[in-house]
């Protein structure tokens, strides 16, 4: 299976460095990268809520179990990520502050698609 | 043809409202007179030809018939008719979906008037490229010309992206280079140019590319579907008015958590559901819509 990795920050340039910064004040603390399998079919992710900590880098580690689908979260600077099957696509997110993010498929999936959404919940 | 608002109305027979005026944003009764070279045009959008579900509409077989009766029943016949995209419900089945798309397409044959244009809207052409529509409805991004109006289709939904992609911005420009920045141009798309609500996938992704090339031409409308409502945005000195649907209604955006179609209402029976007429006042450059409901009411 390959595996392919999406790095994703935000807001990008601040997020660039920020990243650096915090990957390394985690590594310091000890914190270790949050990783999140989710698996995504027509027309659902699972899981569809996912928590996660401010501050510390979350790896998703997408599988798609039937066709291509798309991930992408607008309100974290819109990272997205194209899901295909047959491999593993991760994608690192670095929530700058806490709140809630819907995110949801992006590339037309079919009778179902407008559905298929989910929440990240990230916390202090 | 010279006659003034309340007798077009009239004539139409079909008691709409006029909710918006064009370009310039407001209504003048002083404004209402047609001349000459005035033309009405009709915009139906996401008829979802193939949707089954009877607590979101239990007459999804008639709506789509009725709203076409209703344009013929018109005393003033539009010069064309516009389908602005989702004409049907998606299938996995190629073959489903060929009929479905035969289908709609024997029912809008229904028109009295036979000057039609079709759009693609990701559920026609989301999961095959639009390999299908082509078949039965043609090109996916094109352009006409009605009486000094320039009309642009643009394709935001064939690419599984939902994006018009770089070749056909390519295209939009070199079609823009054509024309004098006084032309007036009507953009018929399906999706929203601009960033209506990301969050559910109510924008194009490239569609700011498209806005930018759109830009400098001073008398531009864009005419849309997708998202089952009307709403009027403005991006800078360019309208954008979404149609409502004719097979269920969406909520507006960001009202609810999940962008899912609205219940029936048995009490108010096509709540929500509806197409417009657009009319085209040449001396103005401007455009009157009215929307009207599927049955007279």
């Amino acid at each position: 299976m390959k595996i392919s990795r999406v790095i994703i920050m935000f807001p990008l340039a601040f997020m660039m460095a920020a990243f650096a910064v915090v990957t390394y004040a985690a590594d310091q603390a000890g914190q270790q990268e949050q990783v999140v399998k989710i698996t995504a079919k027509k027309f659902e992710y699972s899981p569809n809520e996912i928590r996660i900590k401010t501050g510390v880098p979350a790896v998703f580690e997408f599988t798609s179990l039937d066709r291509v689908h798309g991930f992408t979260v607008p309100d974290l600077g819109g990272i997205r990520a194209t899901i295909e099957p047959g491999k593993v696509t991760r994608v690192t997110i670095l929530a700058p502050k806490a709140g809630t993010y819907e995110f949801h498929c992006d590339l037309f999936c079919g009778d179902g698609h407008e559905g298929m959404t989910g929440k990240i919940i990230v916390e202090d | 043809m010279n006659i003034d608002r309340r007798d077009f109305l009239k004539l139409l027979g079909m008691g709409g409202a006029i909710l918006v005026l064009g370009q310039r944003g407001s209504a003048d009764a002083a404004d209402m007179t047609a001349g000459k070279d005035d033309f009405f045009f009709v915009q139906l959008s996401d008829t979802h030809w193939g949707f089954n579900d009877p607590k979101i509409n239990p007459d999804a077989m008639e709506t789509l018939k009725k709203a076409i009766a209703g344009g013929n029943s018109m005393k003033i016949q539009p010069d064309f008719v516009v389908f602005t995209g989702d004409i049907t419900h998606t299938t996995d089945d190629a073959k489903e979906r060929r009929k479905r798309m035969s289908e709609a397409r024997d029912i809008i044959s229904g028109l009295k008037v036979k000057n039609v244009k079709f759009m693609a809207g990701e559920h026609d052409a989301g999961l095959d490229n639009g390999e299908a529509f082509q078949e039965y409805f043609g090109k996916t991004h094109y352009t006409f010309d009605y009486k000094g109006v320039h009309f642009i289709v643009i394709d935001n939904v064939s690419d599984p992206t939902s994006s018009i992609t770089d070749p056909q911005l390519q295209w939009l420009s070199d079609e823009l280079k054509k024309l004098d920045k006084e032309s007036r141009i009507v953009v018929l798309t399906h999706r929203p140019l601009f960033d209506l609500y990301p969050n559910w996938d109510w924008w194009t992704r490239d569609g700011a590319k498209a806005i930018d090339l759109l830009l400098p031409y001073k008398k531009v409308t864009v005419l849309y579907g997708h998202i089952h409502q009307e709403h009027h945005h403005m991006t800078g000195h360019i309208p954008h008015h979404a149609a409502k649907g004719l097979m269920f209604p969406l909520p507006a955006p960001g009202s609810v958590p999940k962008r899912v179609p609205m219940p029936w209402d048995p009490a108010a029976p096509y709540k929500g559901l509806g197409y417009r007429g657009i009319e085209a006042k040449m001396d103005k450059a401007d455009y009157i819509i009215t929307e009207f409901p599927v049955q007279k009411g």
